[in-house]
């Protein structure tokens, strides 16, 4: 049985004084995501077709390569920012909420990091 | 988790018919939302047959014409009956506003009144507003400052006064609180866009000193950053307020100050 005031409930813990980096972040993000996915769309298409020694060919080029891990990082840290947001909206359970983060950046980075090895090792004739 | 399901005994079921007196040629159903919690029975949906040949133009004259004619057991606030107050705001067909400036000719067939949605009811149209009541509170929302009272007025000039435009005209009536999924699922932490717009409110004044510490207690990813600018507190504000700009106008000073 809960006796205490709805104010003391309302203040409980207080402000977390943080919010705004990653609020700002997933802007940043966002907005770096429009041209990143423009220029991968347009690429994938142009690639439509070639064989694996053209495409080594074509993400060897430093500026390709460079955007394209750009791509991949802008695009893992913006999806984990989107997803830490719908899980702080829904999960409600203090255990499955801090989990189900913890697994949300684990995932990200995993995937991420090995993304972007995967372009160097390419890019760099591997 | 969500919950999906409803609560035990939520289920609304069918009410009482009213039926419209006899000779009435002008009738109109209204279906309203009824909970005793002393009958330990399930809220129903009651349906009353008014003469609209003797009932005022908005819903409030409605409401108060079964209160007073038909059932006088039928629970709801109200006041001023011209939307100063913010007493009688209601789920009425299916968006938030205030049933004393709601016209009935603006609705299309039965009228379907319901209390503010995902409150807890007290009875009947009456929800529990403890909750955002004391978030209200929360935001400390008078003026702060420590220089010293000068013999007249804080001074503003007209275009410092001129920020709490679309501020100030809040009656707090919680329609915006209570139309937000965000506020649905996180009320217990979420301030809410009506909360929120009275914080901005003395964020904006010039005459306030305090700015830095209301942002200061605002910066959390709970109490601000559940707003995912929906936008139903706007649409639905029976004053024409843009609760979704004041919040965003909050998050701006948070980046701004970084």
């Amino acid at each position: 049985m809960e006796m205490r005031s709805d104010l003391g409930r309302v203040r409980g813990l207080g402000s977390a004084k943080e919010g705004a980096a990653q609020w700002w972040a997933q802007r940043i993000t966002g907005v770096a995501l429009v041209p990143l996915c423009l220029w991968f769309v347009v690429s994938a298409i142009s690639l439509v077709g070639a064989d694996l020694a053209a495409f080594k060919t074509w993400l060897g080029a430093h500026g390709n390569a460079l955007l394209m891990v750009l791509f991949v990082i802008a695009l893992f840290h913006h999806a984990q920012l989107g997803v830490h947001e719908v899980i702080e909206d829904y999960v409600h359970g203090e255990k499955a909420k801090v989990a189900s983060l913890v697994a949300v950046k684990f995932v990200a980075a995993l995937f991420g990091a090995s993304c972007v090895l995967a372009i160097l090792r390419v890019s760099f004739g591997g | 988790m969500v919950e999906f399901a409803l609560p035990a005994n939520s289920k609304v079921v069918e009410g009482k018919t009213h039926k419209a007196p006899p000779g009435a040629k002008n009738v109109r159903v209204f279906k309203v939302y009824r909970y005793d919690p002393d009958d330990g029975g399930n809220p129903r949906l009651d349906s009353f047959e008014v003469d609209m040949d003797t009932c005022g133009p908005m819903v409030l004259d409605a409401l108060i014409k079964i209160k007073n004619e038909i059932d006088t057991t039928l629970t709801f606030r109200r006041s001023c009956r011209e939307g100063v107050c913010g007493s009688c705001a209601f789920n009425i067909d299916g968006t938030n506003t205030l049933a004393c400036i709601k016209p009935l000719d603006e609705i299309k067939g039965d009228v379907k009144i319901y209390p503010l949605p995902h409150m807890p009811v007290i009875k009947d149209l009456v929800a529990d507003l403890s909750v955002p009541y004391a978030q209200y509170t929360s935001i400390e929302p008078w003026l702060k400052a420590d220089t010293p009272p000068p013999t007249t007025e804080r001074l503003q000039s007209q275009e410092e006064r001129a920020k709490l435009d679309g501020l100030w005209e809040c009656v707090l009536c919680f329609c915006c609180q209570t139309s937000c999924p965000s506020y649905w699922w996180n009320g217990d932490r979420y301030l809410g866009p009506a909360v929120l717009l009275q914080a901005y409110r003395w964020i904006a004044d010039t005459r306030d000193e305090h700015t830095g510490e209301r942002l200061d207690d605002l910066e959390d990813p709970f109490k601000l950053y559940r707003c995912h600018t929906i936008m139903n507190c706007t649409s639905t504000c029976p004053k024409g307020l843009n609760p979704g700009k004041a919040i965003a106008e909050i998050k701006i000073s948070q980046a701004q100050r970084r």
